[in-house]
């Protein structure tokens, strides 16, 4: 039995997860692959913390077991350091350089997470850390950093990157086609960098 | 036919066009909620769809249309089916006309729900059909032949989806939507439809006879079927299957039960093969107890030896572990890694701007040692402000409070509740409260929509599912009706106000209502409204900490001082919390 290539998106509610994984979903139909996927929804809308489970050629169920998935697709450092334990130790991982401190860190007055600091401690995978948000305002809009973060991925999903290309513009809205193939190709050529070795795209 | 990456619950609406539904009616409810949202938003459609008031309403529209002929779906989640029981119950007995589908999704691990119960136990003690899908495709598939079903033995069925089935996603190859239209008839008939004691004993005797026909016809039509392999068998519904499916070897047997209730001698005969059988099911027992009627000498694992347990939610790799514990040695076993333990909680918050936090704030300045029963919906995170002690069910914080202050309590019992749920089931508890004089305060949180499972219209929106607009009810109106003679309507982004508010009907007799009022922030946001947004003047600002303590996700700290992201949507309710002025509108430079 083949398995299924397991890929783990985690970020905030409000990031386009959901856009996301939709498109990963629409590029198995593409090339005609089964797929499974599950998300939080509902109340992720108000800023918690979200996760988008996809298993390309997946039968079963939706949900990616701990410590198993091929690759994490993080929004948020500091989310990707809470999943971090659904990779696979040789998983890729590919992070948003950015963090959003918890609302309840300051109200509680806890210690503010150091962004070196969860830097290092993801740095246990191999791991490509891309700057989603100005790449996404370079693109034309920061609403496209979702399509930022899939184009960084690209280079570690089994998919034709003209097949990603294809779901990206049958899946956002009209008016943003030309912003998000912007995005896409933006994403793809920072992932490249990490694809050679360097961490930092 | 056509293959699409489909959520569950839009899979579930698919079906229901396919088959096709007439009149389709619900209460939004996580998990279950899409299905209708989605219905309703198409942008041709050719049957009737209402947001109903509550589940109870909800099921008795659906059932009346299904007597007039017609195909009807009701939607809820499973605590729904609580208030919806009443007609449910009866509704086996005067059975249906036109197919009805009674869709309660269940929420195992209580995702986004007060309890975990199982909906399967309603299909027991109801005696009606119960259908379980294990997939998004077999949703879409049960639910479109639901409705036949329900026609071919005149009984409302249940469609049971849970969470990891409603909110998960698949390819799925969906039906073409069929336009059969029908006009509903109502063909007067009262030995069927008015259950006086000598009907209603006649009809549980026709709903007894009915029973073998449709565990027999639920084997022939394949929702339960079986595969023999060797000496031990695995049992299992829902989407536990799913789950066992991905871990069962070879050489182990396989039934799966999609649909209740359950042949006794197509089980037992199935049993009866196996040296040891393993039933795997999310929350009640309700597979396991029939296997264990059967099973004479055959070894039964599950719930009953604490092989399985009652609650939470499935995964496969509980199932592997499971399967490993009873001897079977699952196809794949996984490593358990832990999660870093010490990363900062990010649970969901109150939106930058909503209109709740302002108010239980102001209710913790007022009623420093007030008691706080609340209810269900976005303002339940009013618990993170500390201005939520109690909540149990849709319209309880009224009646909590009521309950509390009657009992001798003498500190302020100040409720809160919104206006989709004070309309679903707030209103008796308020009569109620004024009838028998109960003294306390009851804030009606009026954002005008259900905001928590998506924002649906209701009443006080003013407009239907459909759009189409209607004069909204005037909650005003409703309580003065109720008996109640202090009916305050306030801003609450007037914090001034507010509080002014809340100390004068402190100082009142008997049941006092306040209605804050102020669209939710998302669809206002959606609607256009602009604000413009509020920025702190580090000169000025000193790094008190009180608008921190505030709880919006637009007030972050800049070193030691305050300082507003771009979440800010413009409410300007920390200008009146700063208490030194250090909060002013944004200056674009």
């Amino acid at each position: 039995m083949t398995r299924s290539f397991d890929i783990l998106m985690v970020g905030i509610g409000g990031q386009g997860i959901i856009l996301a994984s939709n498109i990963l979903g629409e590029a198995c139909l593409i090339e005609g692959r089964s797929v499974r996927g599950a998300e939080t929804h509902g109340m992720a809308q108000r800023g918690g913390s979200v996760e988008g489970h996809i298993r390309i050629d997946g039968k079963f169920g939706p949900l990616i077991a701990p410590g198993t998935a091929h690759l994490m697709i993080a929004f948020d450092m500091l989310e990707a350091l809470r999943y971090a334990h659904f990779l696979m130790p040789d998983g890729h991982m590919v992070v948003n350089s950015h963090i959003v401190i918890p609302t309840s860190v300051f109200m509680q007055g806890a210690a503010i997470p150091d962004k070196e600091a969860v830097r290092e401690r993801l740095e246990g995978w191999p791991l490509c850390l891309v700057d989603a948000d100005v790449l996404a305002a370079e693109a034309g809009s920061p609403l496209s950093q979702n399509v930022v973060m899939i184009g960084a991925a690209s280079w570690f999903m089994p998919f034709a990157p003209s097949s990603l290309l294809t779901a990206v513009e049958r899946l956002v809205p009209k008016k943003t086609v030309a912003i998000n193939r912007n995005a896409f190709e933006l994403g793809r050529a920072a992932g490249e960098k990490c694809k050679e070795g360097s961490r930092n795209a | 036919m056509t293959t699409q990456y489909l959520l569950g619950n839009e899979a579930i609406a698919r079906g229901c066009l396919a088959s096709p539904v007439h009149f389709v009616t619900g209460y939004p409810g996580t998990p279950s909620s899409e299905v209708i949202d989605i219905l309703r938003s198409l942008p041709e459609r050719d049957f009737y769809v209402e947001w109903s008031v509550n589940e109870k309403v909800a099921l008795e529209n659906a059932l009346a249309a299904a007597w007039c002929g017609l195909r009807a779906l009701c939607t809820m989640k499973h605590v729904g089916l609580n208030v919806a029981a009443d007609p449910l119950m009866t509704s086996a007995y005067t059975g249906v006309t036109g197919g009805l589908v009674i869709m309660s999704a269940d929420d195992p691990f209580a995702h986004s729900s007060q309890n975990e119960q199982d909906s399967r136990c309603y299909a027991l003690f109801s005696r009606l059909p119960c259908l379980d899908p294990s997939t998004i495709q077999e949703a879409h598939d049960m639910v479109r032949d639901a409705f036949a079903l329900s026609e071919e033995f005149s009984l409302p069925v249940i469609f049971r989806p849970t969470t990891r089935i409603c909110h998960s996603k698949g390819d799925t190859v969906t039906g073409d939507p069929a336009h059969v239209k029908r006009k509903g008839e109502f063909q007067r008939n009262p030995q069927q439809y008015v259950v006086i004691p000598a009907h209603t004993r006649v009809l549980h005797r026709k709903l007894n006879q009915k029973q073998p026909l449709v565990k027999r016809a639920l084997v022939e039509k394949g929702y339960n079927h079986a595969v023999v392999r060797g000496p031990v068998a695995v049992v299992a519904s829902g989407i536990a299957a799913s789950y066992v499916q991905e871990v069962l070897p070879d050489s182990v047997s396989f039934m799966k039960i999609g649909a209740y209730p359950i042949d006794e001698e197509w089980l037992a005969a199935f049993v009866q093969q196996h040296e040891m059988v393993l039933v795997v099911e999310e929350l009640h027992p309700v597979v396991e107890d029939a296997v264990r009627q059967v099973a004479g000498c055959v070894a039964v694992h599950g719930k009953k030896d604490g092989m399985v347990p009652y609650e939470g939610e499935l995964s496969t790799v509980a199932v592997a572990k499971i399967m490993q514990a009873c001897g079977i040695a699952p196809s794949r076993v996984f490593s358990e890694p832990s999660p870093a333990g010490d990363v900062p909680g990010r649970p969901p918050i109150l939106c930058a701007g909503c209109m709740h936090r302002p108010v239980f704030y102001a209710m913790r300045r007022v009623f420093k040692d007030g008691i706080f029963p609340s209810d269900i919906g976005c303002y339940t995170l009013g618990l993170q402000l500390g201005a939520v002690d109690t909540t149990i069910c849709m319209g309880a914080s009224v009646t909590v409070a009521s309950g509390i202050a009657q009992s001798g309590e003498d500190r302020d019992v100040v409720a809160t509740i919104g206006d989709s749920t004070f309309l679903h089931t707030g209103i008796p508890g308020l009569l109620n409260a004024v009838y028998n004089g109960a003294k306390m305060i009851l804030v009606i949180l009026d954002n005008r929509v259900t905001a928590m499972t998506g924002h649906q219209p209701n009443p006080s929106s003013g407009m239907t599912a459909c759009g189409t607009p209607v004069p909204p009810v005037s909650l005003e109106a409703i309580c003065r009706a109720c008996g109640v003679s202090y009916v305050e309507t306030v801003d609450p982004y007037d914090l001034v106000s507010l509080i002014s508010v809340l100390k004068e009907a402190r100082e009142r007799p008997g049941v006092k209502v306040i209605i804050a009022r102020q669209p939710c922030v998302i669809t206002a946001r959606r609607a256009g409204i602009r604000r413009g947004r509020y920025q702190v003047d580090p000169e000025t600002c000193t790094a008190c900490g009180l608008c921190i303590k505030f709880g919006c996700p637009a007030i972050e700290k800049a070193g030691e001082k305050a300082f507003i992201n771009d979440l800010c949507s413009g409410c300007g309710v920390c200008v009146q919390i700063c208490p030194a002025g250090a909060i002013g509108r944004e200056v674009k430079r």
